[in-house]
């Protein structure tokens, strides 16, 4: 009786830490990085877990914490907004893969009243002029130019920018630095810069707020923001010389109209990309994975988010929360090079 | 323990009581464990220069001085300086107390000597919740309620009766070094308040009965006879209050135009030592940049320090100067 109970526990406690233990400790990740993309990573991740019952924990403390993370090796993957240059690409020993997740676009927002409906027009050089500060009045002729039949305000242009570092900032003056040499050689582009005009708002929110509250106010931010917020924003005048509105769609041409190679590392910026329907301020936001993991089990796990990341069902997701997701071909190039991901020098167990 | 320390009734035979053989052990073992609490705090504190120190070194090799003359601030050509920033931080804080020290006294002598008894209570407990709401609370508030106010009517207002100043000159934007202070003002101001009223409180009534019965009025008494023997404490309430506008972030940040600029308008929009940090240290994508953000930090701490020293030399003159003073009288 006493020896048939004893058997019969540790039978149930046998079965309870075989459940409890061994799957739990292998089905866990954690990521670390960009803010922007953190809305549609936490549905994911959340959508992933209910689904598989693999859990990943993910902080969104930034793009350059992200990186700095991965480097550390503190993470399974990282996050960010701005690929790694070649300095930070080094220091991992060029351990690592940029695996594109969305598309965001930024939008140039203002606070005009007297347009009424009417939707500004703007172009890259006019953006550029702007914020060096040598458009000053609203009514400037450049502006003017681009805008016939609207009587632009005599009012102070005031430029807003981010004054926190972001990935927003980086695709914005990633924009400017190809449009204009002057932008290159003098600011250039990062996730923080030396504004040469303008008020720093902190956050989306901090420059909507600074925008709202004066008039004749002109700034940068996300599209996923303005239009949650309803915010009037402006047509951006493309490479192919035509006018585009920010959408989910012509923020996806970008990143089709980016033209990738078979063998790209996806590090490009889709910034000012050829195309008639392109919205020219567009960037990919990735995640970094190793090439070669020194975790197999990790590794897996890894290579099959991925591979569930670029589903109809989860790029879904991504619309639903107004990011524009990743066209047909560069899904296909983004499952190639999923393939080519290793663990400990060899490459990973094919999916379950 | 209970039973050592407190004798039985029926037991008072002093040797049993004296007899603590058992628990000299404990003392020691208690005094050992105060100790070590108490070296947490130095340790602590060298740990955290040690750690600003080291993550600082990068920029304080390459920069050195210079770091704290220069005024530019660019990430991409990596060229730090730190001058706005040292600047925003102190006029901020020093504007703050000119505006925050005078009210907060005003309002707790009035708690404390004039109030209607019914009163005080309620109010003194309302100027604590003030203290109590979270600095991001302040700063939505700012943005929302008080930067409107600001910019529709006090500061064209300033600029009309007050623009032959430099102070009070150019555009107007809203965000500005004025706005970040006036929050800041707010914000410390519930603090500067609950102190100097403990402060007031603690004074004896025999000083307040003495000086109205040699025919005092009672502002009299409140300045002969209450604000000197207060002297010093008043003085630890108003560096309670500075301290918390020297590192204060949020609601600064969202307040002050985050420009990299010093300027004479208190219209222009400024930078804080503690707004920069907050802003740009998680995006900080290169070494320098990061080991940029460390240096204002440690600078920021020493400015803190330097600060608190300076303000216990002056409470430690003014109350010698107080006792003495007393002898006078």
């Amino acid at each position: 009786m006493q020896l048939r109970s004893l058997a019969c526990s540790l039978g149930t406690l046998a079965v309870l830490l075989a459940g409890a233990t061994a799957p739990a400790a292998a089905q866990k990740l954690t990521g670390a990085g960009a803010t922007f993309p953190n809305p549609i990573y936490t549905k994911w991740f959340d959508a992933y877990n209910k689904k598989t019952g693999v859990q990943i924990n993910y902080q969104s403390i930034g793009s350059g914490g992200g990186i700095r993370q991965f480097t550390e090796g503190t993470v399974d993957f990282g996050a960010t907004d701005g690929p790694m240059n070649e300095q930070q690409i080094q220091s991992v020993a060029g351990n690592v893969v940029h695996i594109p997740t969305v598309i965001g676009a930024v939008v140039l927002t203002y606070n005009l009243p007297s347009l009424g409906g009417t939707t500004l027009r703007l172009d890259g050089q006019t953006i550029v002029d702007m914020f060096m500060g040598r458009i000053t009045k609203w009514n400037d002729p450049r502006i003017a130019a681009l805008n016939p039949g609207v009587t632009l305000p005599k009012l102070d242009l005031i430029i807003v920018h981010r004054s926190d570092g972001s990935g927003t900032t980086y695709v914005f003056t990633d924009y400017l630095n190809k449009v204009s040499r002057e932008w290159k050689d003098k600011v250039g582009y990062a996730t923080s810069v030396n504004w040469p005009v303008g008020l720093g708002g902190k956050g989306n929110e901090g420059v909507t707020q600074q925008i709202k509250q004066v008039e004749g106010a002109v700034g940068y931010v996300e599209l996923i923001f303005a239009v949650a917020n309803k915010l009037p924003f402006a047509l951006l005048k493309n490479g192919a010389g035509k006018f585009v509105e920010p959408s989910l769609a012509s923020a996806s041409a970008a990143a089709a109209g980016a033209r990738l190679k078979a063998d790209t590392d996806f590090r490009v910026s889709i910034t000012n990309a050829t195309g008639d329907q392109v919205y020219p301020i567009t960037s990919f936001t990735w995640l970094l994975v190793p090439l070669d993991s020194k975790a197999p089990d990790k590794a897996k796990l890894v290579r099959d988010f991925l591979t569930w990341m670029i589903t109809d069902e989860a790029q879904a997701m991504a619309q639903d929360l107004q990011y524009a997701p990743l066209p047909n071909d560069v899904r296909r190039l983004v499952a190639d090079r999923i393939k080519t991901l290793k663990a400990a020098g060899k490459p990973i167990a094919s999916p379950t | 323990m209970s039973t050592t320390i407190a004798p039985e009734p029926d037991t008072p035979e002093v040797a049993e009581v004296l007899d603590l053989s058992g628990s000299r052990a404990s003392d020691r073992l208690f005094k050992g464990g105060l100790i070590l609490a108490a070296l947490v705090i130095p340790l602590l504190m060298g740990l955290l220069v040690y750690e600003l120190y080291s993550g600082a070194a990068l920029a304080i090799d390459r920069y050195g001085l210079g770091f704290v003359t220069s005024s530019v601030w660019d990430p991409v050509a990596e060229e730090f300086g730190a001058l706005p920033l040292i600047f925003g931080t102190l006029l901020s804080s020093a504007i703050a107390l000119a505006i925050a020290v005078p009210l907060s006294l005003g309002v707790a002598i009035y708690l404390t000597e004039f109030a209607p008894r019914v009163l005080r209570q309620p109010i003194a407990f309302i100027i604590e919740l003030l203290a109590a709401i979270p600095s991001v609370v302040y700063g939505l508030w700012g943005i929302f309620v008080l930067m409107p106010v600001l910019q529709k009517q006090v500061f064209p207002f300033l600029r009309d009766s007050l623009g032959f100043l430099p102070f009070f000159t150019g555009p107007i934007y809203g965000p500005s070094m004025l706005a970040a202070s006036i929050i800041l003002a707010i914000m410390i101001m519930p603090f500067i308040m609950s102190v100097a009223r403990e402060v007031l409180l603690a004074v004896p009534a025999s000083q307040r009965e003495a000086a109205l019965a040699l025919g005092a009025t009672r502002w009299e008494a409140v300045t002969s006879a209450i604000l000197p023997y207060a002297r010093s404490g008043i003085v630890g309430a108003i560096i309670l209050g500075l301290g918390r506008a020297l590192g204060e972030t949020m609601a600064v940040t969202m307040l002050i135009g985050n420009r990299h600029d010093i300027s004479a308008s208190l219209f222009a929009p400024g930078y804080t030592m503690a707004a920069v940090i907050a802003n740009e240290f998680s995006e900080a994508a290169t070494d320098i940049h990061f080991a940029a953000l460390a240096y204002v930090a440690l600078l920021l701490f020493c400015i803190t320090v330097a600060v608190n020293a300076g303000a216990r030399l002056l409470i430690w003159r003014v109350s010698r100067g107080a006792s003495q003073g007393g002898r006078a009288l």
